[in-house]
């Protein structure tokens, strides 16, 4: 499996794999629908490593799901598109959508505890997953290919026949991306893949999920809220605050110098290895989906509001070839 | 000198697998002392199945030893008399990861702060009790009035994580045990509840135990380290020393993996070996440990103390001193000496 694509990843001249225009999704709730996600607009390019990061209640997970079609009630798509290279997807009719996912755009879940069937070994669970896609494989060319992927995302070859109880935490999040990368997505979208690990293992299951995203060639949204992940593993990072993306930036950028005063505290609420006495929080709580302050929603908490910031809400602006923010100061 | 609370040579195993017949270790031959009158925030460091929670659960008194002696204040934790126990109670408090489960949601939030009150007489009217529970809301950030008389389902996990440290701040206790008290809520707050638990210690003189799988934090709020891998002590010390130089291969593959923001992709290239590896005698780290040597597969490494402040449980440093079985308090203590030295005799 070698896709020794010559464009570094991440270009953005080369036409986006995924485009989400304009999205807003709403909850229905009693006093009213709340939007969770707010008018989101963001590409991907093929290759590309695409982080979404937040506090809990941000939407980013929404977003994630709302990619897919995967809003149950009483959570609603309100519009806007989602673009896979040259198909729309609110177009599709249910079967077709079905059909894409898994194929097109894959899910690695946050629990893969969860998420793998408990009655059903690993390998029938790919084989599931290709049957139901229209695989058709013989017994032994099933048998090969699912040998094939669990190699890929470095697990032995007999972990087919196990269940997941008998596996780690970290080798359940592996079988998770074998079965994401079965029927090699264009897009993987990994949800808080490894939240639930510890750091050592959340480092050899970021790199396995790094490379089999290289090896097919595909594009990964990474949705999270460690900053220190994020530096580590993406090529642009956008932040969400109370559904909308305040600020999207190539990571080494918005890392060493963030625009939108949410990420720079953001940023520097992550504790510090390196020297001591860096323990410092984002003031304030986030703020309640269905009672948002007037204007820009962080302005409660921003050190650097104005009375300006009350009253108008700052428009997403363009400020280079890849990067947005959402503030009148930056 | 009498410690407020010790394990001495503890061991808890657990029965598992079909009929109980697999027997699994949670913490090996384990010694330990926290001293009340030289208060200091420790840290306890590992992975899942590390034994930290198991360490934690020991010191509370929720499970016996299987083997060795569980004291406080010199007597058997288990075998303590009504008094003593109130005692224990009083002195010895506990903060839990999970803010949503210690609560419960039929009574109002003040319940868990008007009990202790109540039990322990800590106020001599009920307007003393009430200002003395405003006055604990108040010194972890929160505004009584936004939080008294509302329901568990009414707050945020931060709050209600804070809520905990103000009820363990009420009884004035000498020790609190902090088991991942940050794990559950996000990033931005950790630093908030962190810095309450800082600010007791540092204002009332309380010993804090800071169980913990984040290094980062760790380094942050505590002046020693204890780092546990499955079941025994790797390393011990001196917190800035343990962080900015590891010396316990495990250690080093611990800190390397942390995700920092100060550089981009600097993830060691080189693999990380297995997840688990095989209970065999010898190290347990070493069928992953870059500097394996045979010797390792063959005896277990004792704790070297390879500073005044600091021992770690690998044969690297084996020309240093073996610390005495049971002693690694030592080290963890060694470095309040050299922070405020005592005036020579």
């Amino acid at each position: 499996m070698s896709n020794a694509a010559p464009t570094p990843r991440g270009q953005s001249n080369a036409a986006p794999v995924l485009r989400v225009e304009g999205l807003r999704v709403a909850y229905d709730h009693a006093r009213g629908p709340v939007r969770a996600v707010d008018d989101v607009s963001f590409s991907l390019s093929p290759h590309e490593r695409f982080g979404l990061a937040g506090e809990s209640g941000s939407g980013k997970s929404t977003m994630a799901l709302s990619i897919l079609r995967m809003i149950k009630p009483p959570g609603r798509i309100e519009g806007g598109e989602v673009w896979l290279e040259d198909i729309e997807l609110s177009q599709l009719a249910p079967d077709a959508m079905r059909r894409l996912r898994l194929a097109g755009i894959a899910m690695v879940p946050q629990g893969s505890m969860n998420s793998l069937n408990p009655v059903v070994r690993i390998r029938d669970q790919i084989g599931d997953a290709l049957a139901d896609h229209g695989t058709k494989l013989s017994r032994r060319a099933l048998a090969a290919r699912v040998r094939d992927l669990l190699v890929d995302v470095g697990l032995p070859p007999e972990t087919g026949d196990k269940y997941q109880h008998e596996l780690s935490g970290g080798m359940k999040q592996r079988a998770c991306i074998a079965i994401a990368i079965c029927l090699r997505p264009k897009v993987i979208i990994a949800d808080e893949p490894t939240s639930a690990l510890d750091v050592v293992v959340q480092r050899q299951v970021m790199e396995t999920l790094g490379r089999v995203q290289a090896e097919l060639g595909a594009a990964v949204i990474l949705v999270g809220h460690d900053m220190g992940l994020m530096a580590q593993f993406v090529d642009r990072l956008g932040i969400m605050y109370a559904g909308r993306l305040v600020e999207v930036a190539p990571i080494g950028e918005i890392i060493t110098a963030p625009r939108h005063p949410y990420t720079r505290l953001l940023i520097e609420s992550l504790p510090s290895l390196e020297k001591k006495g860096g323990l410092r929080g984002i003031p304030g709580l986030a703020p309640l989906l269905r009672d948002l302050p007037s204007g820009c929603a962080f302005h409660p908490r921003c050190p650097r509001a104005e009375a300006r910031c009350r009253l108008e809400k700052p428009a997403v602006r363009p400020i280079g070839p890849d990067a947005t923010v959402a503030c009148h100061f930056a | 000198m009498t410690a407020l609370l010790e394990l001495r040579d503890v061991t808890k195993t657990f029965a598992g697998g079909v009929l109980g017949r697999e027997r699994k270790v949670a913490l090996e031959r384990f010694s330990f002392a926290i001293d009340s009158d030289r208060p200091r925030v420790t840290a306890v460091v590992g992975e899942s199945g590390s034994g930290k929670t198991t360490l934690a659960r020991l010191l509370l008194g929720l499970v016996p030893p299987s083997t060795g002696e569980v004291l406080f204040k010199g007597c058997d934790l288990h075998g303590l008399n009504a008094a003593g126990r109130q005692d224990f109670r009083h002195h010895v408090q506990a903060i839990f990861q999970d803010p949503y489960e210690v609560y419960n949601p039929f009574y109002r939030v003040d319940h868990v702060l008007t009990t202790p009150v109540r039990k322990f007489r800590l106020a001599a009217s009920k307007s003393a009790g009430h200002a003395l529970i405003e006055q604990a809301l108040h010194a972890v950030g929160l505004q009584p009035g936004e939080i008294l008389g509302r329901y568990p389902h009414q707050l945020s996990g931060g709050q209600r994580q804070r809520i905990m440290v103000a009820r363990a701040l009420l009884l004035r206790p000498r020790l609190i045990v902090a088991d991942e008290p940050v794990s559950m809520v996000d990033a931005s707050l950790r630093a908030t509840i962190l810095g309450s638990l800082r600010k007791l210690h540092e204002e009332l003189g309380i010993s804090i135990l800071y169980i913990t799988h984040d290094l980062a934090t760790a380094y942050q709020v505590a002046d020693s380290i204890l780092v546990l891998y499955r079941a025994t002590v790797a390393e011990a010390g001196d917190v800035e020393h343990v962080v900015q130089a590891p010396q316990h291969p495990y250690t080093q593959l611990l800190i390397g993996s942390i995700p920092r923001v100060s550089t981009l992709r600097d993830w060691a290239a080189e693999p990380v070996q297995g997840e688990r590896d095989s209970t065999a005698t010898g190290c347990r780290f070493a069928d992953r440990c870059p500097a394996a040597m045979p010797r390792c597969r063959t005896a277990s490494p004792p704790l070297f103390q390879t500073a005044p402040n600091r021992a770690a449980a690998c044969f690297l440093y084996d020309g240093a001193p073996a610390l005495p079985e049971g002693k690694v308090a030592t080290v963890l203590s060694a470095e309040t000496a050299r922070q405020a030295p005592v005036p020579a005799a």
